[in-house]
């Protein structure tokens, strides 16, 4: 192994059913239930994936979901508005912690 | 753009677009056949004649797997179209399914639409949906829709950037206003004027869920555009002519044979469209499917190669001979000229 990540590796995330396989059945019956149509299409649903993946910064989740956006019909348009929705929410996460900067520095500061 | 063929690029040659598929190293079809306990594939009761008419077309498609453009110029006769007529006549195929390039720019079709209506056979037109707005096509929708012609329509994106990428520039705004003219004659309003859509990739993958992708398509093209439709078919794209030129170009074959062989599903494999499909080419020729067709694979030996051969001896069953593309139909759901198979 040359490095943590490889891109054969996301071949092998099967592989950790191999022990506790019951672990492992009970997540993916989730994961697939969570991805179905439902309220939101399954586009919609890789298109969330796809941002969550970037603010999660997992190059696999990035591959897996960046070919699901594609397969189920949502373009290069649409998938780079996910991720800006991602650096949005990362941004002003950020951002809005400098609310808790004011407070400290106005209640000690002269 | 020109067709493969008239930039005499090496994969305009099928035996080239063989030799291609084959040094990715996928398996033979047969052989994964057997290892899943499948049968090797035979025909059942034939249901469908797919005519492909010829290779001329109004547009230049990415992923045409006819290699199908305005160069083009292979086109039926009259003679070998009364013979596919002739041929429905004899025979009990419920379905005539007439292809291209744009069928309707051939000069035969209004002939096999005319003749099969009068026969009471279900009529499919695969069209391109800028076809319909060529200057010299006025009177081509009012004729699809007086003789209830089922428009099978290719629209491979709800949005403009994967429709334009994969079927030129312009053509989405063109479609768009091809399906606002088929539904204001009433196709796609459950009125007896069918209106399908076709979904393909718009690049090396598989295509979403069937069931899934429809409900976007509804609901994008009507609170976009207004625009209804009864279907959606998604189709595999094959790796054949343009769509395998566009794998070597992009350094996707592998990767991409390599997709469709680890997707193999038995279950699509069972139902493919070949076993209830008769491919018939703008000679006259017989194949298994339109992609056999556009590979110049005919009809294994001892089947009847063309329609004079099968009219003169009225035996449709035969084995349906296979390639390496053939996992284009059997990956994930499945795929065919009707959409997924599951």
């Amino acid at each position: 192994m040359d490095t943590y990540y490889c891109p054969h590796d996301l071949a092998k995330f099967g592989d950790m059913g191999k022990n506790r396989p019951e672990l492992w059945a009970k997540f993916m019956d989730y994961y697939s239930s969570v991805f179905a149509d439902g309220a939101l299409t399954e586009r919609e649903k890789a298109l969330i994936a796809l941002a969550v993946a970037h603010t999660v910064q997992c190059p696999y989740c990035i591959d897996a979901y960046t070919n699901a956006c594609l397969e189920k019909g949502s373009d290069l348009d649409q998938m780079t508005e996910a991720v800006h929705v991602a650096t949005a929410i990362r941004g002003g996460s950020s951002l809005v912690h400098g609310v808790q900067m004011r407070n400290i520095a106005q209640k000690i500061g002269m | 753009m020109p067709s493969l063929q008239a930039s005499r690029h090496l994969l305009a040659a099928t035996d080239e677009q063989e030799r291609t598929l084959a040094r990715s190293g996928a398996p033979p079809f047969d052989d994964v056949l057997i290892q899943n306990g499948l049968p090797l594939l035979e025909t059942t009761r034939i249901e469908v004649l797919q005519v492909n008419v010829g290779k001329l077309c109004n547009q230049t498609c990415a992923h045409c797997h006819v290699d199908a453009g305005p160069d083009r110029r292979e086109a039926m006769s009259r003679e070998t179209a009364g013979k596919v007529v002739e041929l429905l006549r004899r025979h009990d195929i419920l379905t005539l399914d007439i292809t291209g390039g744009a069928p309707e720019l051939n000069p035969q079709f209004r002939f096999l639409v005319d003749e099969a209506a009068k026969l009471g056979r279900r009529v499919i037109d695969r069209c391109n949906l800028t076809v319909l707005t060529l200057p010299g096509q006025a009177d081509l929708l009012p004729y699809l829709a007086e003789r209830k012609v089922e428009i099978t329509a290719s629209l491979p994106s709800f949005r403009p950037a994967g429709t334009d990428a994969q079927r030129g520039d312009g053509v989405f705004q063109k479609s768009i206003a091809a399906l606002k003219m088929l539904n204001d004659v009433g196709y796609g309003k459950g009125t007896g004027l069918v209106l399908d859509l076709v979904h393909n990739p718009v690049g090396a993958f598989l295509p979403g869920k069937q069931t899934s992708l429809e409900r976007d398509y509804r609901r994008e093209l009507s609170s976009r555009y207004a625009i209804v439709f009864d279907h959606l078919h998604t189709i595999t794209n094959m790796p054949i002519s343009r769509f395998l030129e566009f794998l070597e170009r992009s350094g996707n074959t592998e990767s991409y044979m390599d997709l469709l062989v680890r997707s193999f599903n038995p279950a699509a494999a069972a139902g493919v469209m070949c076993r209830t499909h008769l491919s018939i080419g703008w000679d006259g020729a017989l194949y298994d499917c339109d992609f056999n067709q556009m590979l110049a694979l005919p009809v294994g030996q001892g089947a009847p190669g063309t329609v004079d051969e099968l009219l003169a001896s009225g035996s449709l069953s035969r084995r349906v001979r296979t390639g390496l593309h053939c996992f284009g139909c059997t990956a994930g759901a499945g795929s065919s000229c009707g959409g997924a198979l599951e």
